[in-house]
């Protein structure tokens, strides 16, 4: 029943906000983010109590006769992708709270459609479902940034749209073909353990065949170098919600998809390309962190660093190893939160200083100390300094790449020293020194954007000091898909 | 509950309560509570060490809670007493109270006062779990934190781009070195299976010898971004941009050394292997000669006590590679006493000469400022090594273990320690004897330091002096309480087998050098009166290159960073931009253009499409009679 609750109130927010009259109901959509994150928290009780509760299951026959069911379920890692979007939503909603800004009920609607959609994503056991869910979600977030976007949005939306349209055809199709392979009684099905024993059925170059249809859906939504190229222009020209949602967690559908769809369907063909995937990850962090030190625009700039994490996620979920996974799925949550809080300075930046070049920035600082050290413990939690978020995630990822190969783990880690590097140099830009406008005023942040930082800073610190509330469950996510691929 | 677990506890409240009202308090309360903090962590180490001299195996571990687990990797927050770390908390918070006191008065003037001794007291918290870890994660915790917090001190005065600048590169030359430690700690964990301390190390042995070389060697790139060794010790000099008393604290005393306490803490490492071990004593003997000799050039106060310090942590080093692990850590707290002095009156002095920092514009303070002076020429007797001062005895036992296991390395380091009196001494004439060099108005403003900085001048002076019996030479038949104390922590010690004879020997010769040192610095500096010049352009050609540290940053410059760049234009601006970019783009324009010609097959001309359904009947009656 919960499951369908967690659906059904985005869902229901979504129809109220796209109601004919726009009267700018942020109340609204907000009361409606924090019910449903509420509801994600009594899942996370009841899971904590009793992982095979009755109410974290749903299952309707839908299609019989294709063998198509509406099949939804929340086990530890679908509950800890829950956990991370109902908690970005409310802040993402929360963003748009700005004096004398009216904020349309559409745009407010399409984040809590985009919602419903991708907790369907992270809940669906049903391959059919997934996938619809899985293109669900890109609706809401093209029409956020096509329709509010910056002055090219059309075009590279557009871009956006087609690049990962085409990368989840080439999904379907690799579902499709496995569907053909499955046997339940004589029947075709689209369940996700019929899919699992389908592929393993399938011999060496049919599960690489397989493996590189799906994959290209989940490298092009990653991103994973070469397919990354939408992605920086995207989340620059997209308005700052839309780049959070984004960032923050549509990139974890592919993540998610990699560990629950994809290790445990075609395990001889991961073990054939896993390594390919790595290699390919391991040059994105090197080659997307040295890009980054030559960014000056600050939104351009984050969306190269957040390549450059992600990519540490990639090689970690494709070491196959226990660490590497428990670290992947811990470094998703620590990037959703970083990531949503850079670009929710993005904006503070811009409408305080007139700029998104970090060269005019500076001397801000002495001016708002508070705001200072609130930005600090992001840049903190970037660098994944112990006792952030960021820190057990890329530690057990690094131990993970580590054990399937000492040099790729020197490689990948050399982000930690990246990390440092552009990180702190950008603090220094953006918040040190002397102002290059001597009448600079920057002021005070308003009530609710202290909130979204405030709340951010103690996600960070908590998580990096007490990690074990999710890290428990994170650990039997592993444990969960581990088993599946063996 | 045992009572270790206040001693990081009070400096993390200190920190709190300074971080979050400090705007909103009294200077007064602010240095009250970051020094109290502090002092009540200095009076538990106190405790604590008395418990430990009754405990099972002189050891206690302290479980606070699980931190990370996955799967067989479990690290949980615990920190281990010993006889090894004890000694650390006591220099830690004893210095460190000390420091902190000093501050109060050094930093009276200053707008960002409780913000320094929340920054002081969050150091101290991160100093402390790193040497009460009971694995290596908790280390790195605390060897990370200490670098955020090296930062933040440097860089405090944030205002000025120097400082920042130089702030961001110890950071980041420390990160260089903890990726080294990182994998290390990988390597340990594949290896033995877990990360802590009393489970490792009775298993070392049990790997391979190039294993355990490579652990030691990757835990050693930590300690030489930490302990400023070659080549990652640029960052040192350059982080005397913070304020002084956070030189003395973090610069000099306690987190340099945190290299040389993981050393000795993975000492099992280093005794199972020699390449390992020969790698640390070259590396240390390399960086306390070049440290010595970029010394003797230097004209700014702060900086010749940072390549001092630079070249004291060779000396370390060089003990540790020799595996006189109680000797070296003998020399990290005689260091700590004389090294945190020497900052501290040259911070006194900074303070009475208005903020000049440039020994060619001082001279003849001595009769000025009386306290600072004498504890200044404490400090200078004791680290040149004159009996019967503390540093003469860690000297002199480091000194007979070089001689016992290499003749080369006791020379060039009896000849780097004899460049350590001289470059000190000339540091003292310059400053303290002479004629007044400096402005009119500096001269009318000199005044000696208030009480709260001069108090600790004193106990610090007092400890200079008689730090040395701690470690009492063997020969002179009585007890080395530091040997003794680290015994059960050294898994494969080794003695000095010198006879007392040669010990005796070693002695007069290491006294005499820094007699014949402190001559030449005599004669040529008080005597002579000669100054250093005045333009960094007039020094010889074969001065130059010493002066500039040798060009090692310059050679980061074009080597690293400036290809760094290049590349990053690169990558950007051509290989994203032009060529993966260019083939998406050419991939979508293809397939539109394949749509415009295949639109023209829809022209409309029945006549076109019945010529095309004849051509497509004739293919497939083809394609059937030909299968």
């Amino acid at each position: 029943m919960l499951t369908l609750l967690l659906l059904g109130i985005p869902f229901l927010a979504a129809l109220i906000l796209f109601a004919p009259k726009d009267r700018g109901w942020k109340n609204l959509a907000l009361i409606f983010s924090l019910v449903e994150f509420v509801v994600s928290l009594v899942g996370f009780v009841i899971y904590k109590q009793n992982p095979a509760s009755e109410l974290l299951h749903f299952k309707a026959v839908w299609i019989k006769s294709l063998g198509i069911n509406f099949d939804v379920s929340i086990n530890a890692l679908s509950l800890l992708m829950i956990l991370l979007t109902t908690f970005l939503i409310p802040i993402i909603i929360l963003s748009t709270y700005k004096k004398g800004v009216k904020t349309s009920n559409k745009f407010l609607g399409l984040i809590l459609a985009f919602q419903m959609a991708v907790i369907g994503v992270f809940m669906a056991n049903d391959g059919f479902l997934f996938y619809i869910f899985w293109e669900m979600t890109l609706i809401p977030v093209y029409l956020i940034c096509l329709l509010w976007g910056g002055e090219n949005r059309s075009k590279v939306t557009l871009k956006f749209f087609i690049y990962t349209l085409i990368g989840s055809l080439f999904m379907l199709v690799g579902l499709i073909m496995l569907y053909h392979h499955t046997n339940v009684n004589g029947l075709h099905s689209w369940d996700i353990q019929a899919l699992y024993a389908a592929g393993r059925s399938l011999d060496f170059a049919q599960q690489g065949l397989i493996f590189w249809f799906i994959f290209i859906a989940f490298a092009v939504k990653i991103p994973i170098f070469p397919f990354h190229t939408w992605q920086p222009d995207t989340y620059v020209d997209a308005p700052i919600q839309g780049t959070m949602i984004l960032s923050g967690i549509m990139l974890k559908m592919a993540t998610f998809g990699a560990i629950k769809w994809l290790l445990p369907m075609v395990p001889l063909g991961v073990q054939e390309w896993g390594t390919t995937v790595m290699v390919l990850a391991i040059i994105g962090i090197v080659y997307t962190s040295i890009i980054a030190l030559g960014q000056n625009e600050y939104k351009r700039f984050n969306a190269y660093i957040s390549l450059a994490h992600v990519a540490v996620i990639a090689a970690a979920i494709f070491s196959g190893t226990h660490q590497g996974i428990q670290g992947s799925i811990m470094l998703m949550l620590a990037h959703g939160i970083n990531t949503v809080g850079l670009f929710f300075i993005s904006e503070i930046l811009f409408r305080k200083t007139g700029t998104t070049m970090m060269d005019e920035m500076g001397g801000i600082r002495q001016q708002n100390g508070n705001f200072s050290t609130l930005f600090l413990i992001i840049v903190l939690g970037v660098v994944a300094l112990p006792l952030t978020s960021g820190f057990i995630g890329e530690f057990l990822s690094l131990v993970g790449i580590y054990q399937f190969n000492p040099y790729f783990a020197a490689v990948a880690g050399l982000s930690i020293i990246f990390g440092a590097v552009y990180m702190l140099r950008i603090f220094q830009k953006i918040m040190l020194g002397e102002s290059k406008n001597e009448n600079f005023v920057f002021g005070k942040l308003e009530p609710s954007e202290n909130i979204v930082l405030i709340i951010i800073s103690i996600a960070i610190i908590g998580l990096g000091v007490y990690p074990a509330i999710l890290n428990d469950i994170a650990e039997i996510a592993a444990y969960e898909a581990l088993l599946n691929i063996k | 509950m045992n009572l270790a677990i206040l001693i990081p506890l009070f400096p993390l409240i200190g920190f709190l309560l300074n971080g979050f009202f400090g705007k909103k308090m009294s200077k007064t309360l602010s240095g009250t509570i970051g020094a109290s903090a502090v002092f009540a962590s200095f009076i538990v180490s106190i405790i604590v060490f008395a418990q430990l001299q009754t405990a099972p195996g002189n050891s206690m571990t302290v479980n606070v809670f699980d931190w990370i687990s996955a799967d067989t990797l479990n690290i949980p927050i615990a920190f281990l007493i010993d006889s090894l770390s004890v000694v650390f908390l006591l220099i830690i918070t004893g210095i460190g109270f000390l420091i902190h006191v000093y501050s109060i008065g050094y930093m009276k003037h200053d707008e960002g006062f409780s913000r320094f001794f929340a920054y002081l007291n969050l150091f101290i918290f991160f100093m402390l779990l790193l040497v009460m870890g009971n694995n290596y994660l908790v280390m790195f915790m605390g060897w990370e934190g200490v670098g955020l917090c090296s930062y933040l001190l440097i860089g405090f005065w944030f205002k000025e781009r120097e400082n920042n600048n130089a702030a961001r590169k110890a950071f980041v030359m420390n990160r260089i070195g903890d990726l080294g430690f990182l994998l290390g700690i990988f390597l340990i964990f594949v290896t033995y299976g877990s990360t802590t301390f009393g489970e490792i190390f009775p298993m070392v042995d049990g790997a391979s010898e190039s294993t355990i070389t490579i652990i030691a060697l990757l835990l050693f790139v930590g300690a030489m971004g930490k302990s400023a060794q070659i080549p990652l010790f640029t960052w040192l000099p350059d982080a005397m941009a913070g304020p002084t008393p956070v030189s003395a604290l973090i610069h000099a005393a306690t987190m340099v050394t945190a290299g040389v306490y993981m050393v000795v803490r993975s000492n099992v490492f280093y005794s199972l292997s020699q390449t390992a071990s020969t790698t640390i004593a070259i590396v240390g003997i390399l960086t306390m000669l070049l440290g010595a000799l970029i010394a003797l050039f230097q004209n700014d106060i702060k900086k010749i006590l940072a390549y001092s310090t630079v070249s004291q942590l060779g000396l370390m080093f060089v003990a540790l590679g020799v595996h006189a692990y109680s000797s070296a850590v003998f020399h990290v707290t005689t260091h700590a006493f004389f090294k945190a002095l020497l900052f501290l009156a040259a911070g006194s002095v900074i303070h009475a000469m208005s903020g000049e920092q440039d020994i060619r514009k001082m001279g003849g303070l001595k009769g000025k400022i009386k306290i600072t002076f004498l504890t200044m020429l404490i400090g200078t007797i004791a680290i040149s090594g004159f009996p019967p001062f503390s540093g003469f005895f860690s000297k002199d036992e480091i000194f007979a273990h070089l001689f016992q296991s290499n003749y080369t390395l006791w020379l060039i380091a009896l000849f780097a320690s004899m460049l350590t009196t001289f470059y000190m001494f000339r540091l003292l004439y310059l400053t303290f004897f002479g004629s007044f060099r400096g402005t009119a108005a500096q001269e009318k403003h000199l005044h000696e330091s208030p009480k709260s900085m001069t108090i600790p001048l004193l106990v610090l002076a007092i400890l200079s002096i008689f730090g040395g019996v701690l470690g009492l030479p063997a020969s002179w038949h009585l007890p080395n309480w530091m040997h003794h104390n680290l015994e059960a922590i050294v898994i494969f010690d080794e003695p000095i087998i010198l006879s007392h004879a040669t010990e005796w020997l070693l002695m007069a010769i290491a006294i005499g050098g820094a007699v014949v040192a402190l001559v030449f610095s005599y004669v040529i500096y008080r005597k002579q009166g000669i100054l250093p010049v005045e333009k960094e352009s007039m020094l010889k050609n074969w001065q130059k290159p010493i002066f500039y540290k040798f060009y090692v940053d310059e050679l980061y410059e074009t080597v690293i960073r400036k290809p760094i760049d290049g590349l990053a234009k690169v990558f950007y601006k051509v290989i994203d931009l032009q060529i993966i970019n260019a083939i998406v783009d050419g991939a979508g324009k293809g397939i539109n253009r394949l749509g415009v010609s295949a639109r023209l097959l829809q022209n409309g001309n029945v006549g076109t499409y019945f010529v095309f359904m004849v051509a497509a009947i004739i293919g497939i009656l083809l394609f059937t009679f030909l299968n």
